[in-house]
């Protein structure tokens, strides 16, 4: 039987790997984007179990919004990116340096 | 309860909300009428900023905003920053060739997003406040489009601002998933209960996204990089109110959702406000840029505020309140002075670059002095004010080793601005500079001139509201 300790066992493993794939990675600034968008969703799984195994919709309405406010987010992002690349005409994580100290 | 009595509680938001909104079309159409724009951003701003101080005190869609004297204070003190970003901030774009309507805009939205947060009454409200204005911040730091170094600390910002919201948002999912609730009321009957792990669990990522929004350290790495590439005027916005507005957040979720866990928290918070003032202070000193220095001056402030509400009292909010509206004035003045200077089309950013101002420019000269000398606490100057109260605060809690260590890194951080106000009375002048734009001048001067001495005859007044804003939050 699968409960309520196996969802938050995958969504805890999803958001480590989400935020790790923020600070491990040095090759590529879409690689960073996904990484968030995975720890926005595994969030997500967090908050639909807990809703399921509480009996009570408010997780589910929260995950909505989670959803939407991650499409806004991805949106921003590329956004900068575009701009960033325009500059630089690279997106390399290194690139990002030009202000140290 | 109809949407319409919700929304008596929430005139203000929907001000901003539907007034962002109009904005954007009249942009839209009529994409030359910049300077109209403008102006109805900061009309708009202040009406919601009048319309936040009539408002009625309740509770509103099913306890998601909250309005009381605590949400009232800041949120004037939100929309009146955000009012002085827009003329400081346009005509600096317009002077450099971005000639675009989205800036007043994108300060509304933030506006909107900020006000949200002072509201909040449960997480999701909480959640959506934050992402609101910190998207609206991202696009504001990367917004001068052609500069690389602009564009890097726009994306700086964005990636740790948005770990930092996943950070926020894991920790809430674990509240909500242990409280059975997400409303902060409901939060805090399950709270006082022993041993409930998951609940602090969920806490202390709740916090380390809060962290991160205000720069406290150890989450303060965005901050320099962030705070030299942006724009000037940008930065002296996102510098002032979304840090007024994170720390009322902080108030918020911890004082009416872990009222009953206050010792947990209040370890949590001497601890980040402790290390931020020793990084403040220390990193400070070896800092060339002025924009990163009072980056790192403005970590060490917040490590003062954070001593403030750690005190757990209604003192202790009071103070951190009084703490965050003083800093919000020096650090607006302060970069209103950097963005009136130039030396041959060129921005002054360093230490270096102040040499001999005051023989250049007397009264910017001295509107700097007057808010580096705030800053570093020296009486009569407003910082000095701030800090009396924090450490009056702290001391009353019987936090007296950190309110000493607080004082040890305060002596350190007056070293930098010391070695800027002589560089800038002392030095011989590097070289002639541009006539000062008309109205970030005008910004500065008024600023300094609350600073010393105005602030003599408002402290009183402050006082009394963030007090009576203190109690709002419900600690004794």
């Amino acid at each position: 039987m699968i409960g309520l300790s196996h969802y938050l066992a995958v969504a805890a493993i999803l958001f480590t790997i989400g935020v790790f794939g923020i600070f491990v990675n040095r090759k590529n600034i879409i690689v960073i984007l996904m990484s968030v968008e995975l720890m926005l969703l595994a969030v997500n799984i967090n908050l639909v179990a807990f809703s399921v195994f509480l009996g009570n919709v408010t997780g589910q309405i929260f995950a909505m919004f989670v959803l939407t406010v991650a499409a806004a987010e991805a949106a921003v992002g590329l956004a900068i990116l575009v701009t960033f690349f325009r500059n630089r005409g690279d997106i390399a994580v290194d690139d990002a340096s030009v202000m140290k100290g | 309860m109809t949407i319409s009595a919700n929304l008596a509680y929430a005139y203000p938001l929907a001000i901003l909300g539907v007034g962002a909104m109009a904005l954007l079309v009249l942009g839209a159409f009529a994409p030359k009428q910049t300077t109209l724009v403008g102006a109805g951003g900061v009309i708009l701003l202040l009406a919601a900023a009048a319309a936040a101080a009539v408002q009625p005190f309740g509770v509103a869609f099913g306890g998601g905003l909250i309005s009381d004297a605590g949400a009232v204070f800041a949120q004037v003190a939100i929309y009146v920053a955000s009012a002085v970003a827009i003329p400081l901030g346009q005509p600096w774009f317009e002077r450099r060739g971005v000639k675009n309507f989205e800036f007043p805009v994108l300060v509304l939205l933030a506006a909107l997003g900020m006000g949200m947060m002072a509201a909040s009454g449960d997480l999701i409200s909480l959640y959506v406040g934050v992402e609101l204005h910190s998207l609206a911040l991202y696009v504001l730091a990367a917004m001068h489009r052609d500069n690389a170094k602009a564009s890097e600390a726009g994306l700086k910002y964005f990636v740790l601002g948005a770990l930092s919201s996943g950070l926020l948002l894991y920790g809430a999912s674990l509240i909500y998933g242990f409280a059975g609730s997400t409303l902060f009321s409901q939060i805090a009957l399950v709270a006082g209960g022993a041993g409930n792990t998951g609940l602090l669990f969920g806490l202390v990522f709740l916090m380390c996204g809060i962290a991160f929004k205000v720069s406290a350290a150890p989450f303060h790495m965005w901050t320099p990089d962030v705070y030299e590439g942006a724009p000037t005027p940008v930065v002296a916005f996102f510098a002032a109110a979304p840090k007024l507005a994170a720390m009322v957040l902080f108030a918020r979720v911890l004082a009416n959702g872990f009222t009953h866990a206050a010792g947990e928290w209040q370890q949590v918070l001497v601890a980040l406000g402790l290390i931020s003032v020793a990084v403040g202070a220390f990193a400070g000193l070896v800092q060339k840029n002025l924009k990163r220095l009072w980056a790192y001056s403005s970590i060490a402030n917040i490590g003062y505020a954070l001593l403030g509400l750690a005190s757990g009292t209604a003192e202790g909010v009071q103070s951190m309140l009084v703490f965050m509206v003083l800093y919000m004035v020096d650090v607006t003045g302060f970069f209103a002075c950097l963005a009136a200077l130039s030396r041959e089309g060129r921005a002054m950013e360093t230490i270096d670059d102040m040499a001999g101002l005051f023989r250049e420019r007397p009264g910017i000269a001295l509107a700097m002095t007057v808010f580096s000398l705030s800053a570093l606490g020296l009486p009569p100057f407003s910082g000095f004010w701030a800090k009396f109260y924090v450490f009056k605060a702290a001391l009353d809690a019987g936090l007296l080793v950190p309110a000493v260590l607080g004082l040890v890194g305060s002596v350190v951080a007056a070293f930098y601005y010391l070695k800027l106000i002589k560089s800038m009375w002392f030095d011989g002048s590097a070289g002639a500079t541009d006539k000062p734009p008309f109205e970030a001048h005008a910004i500065a001067v008024v600023l300094a001139i609350f600073t010393f001495p105005v602030v003599m005859l408002a402290l009183g007044g402050l006082d009394i509201l963030a007090g009576r804003a203190a109690h709002a939050f419900g600690l004794a």
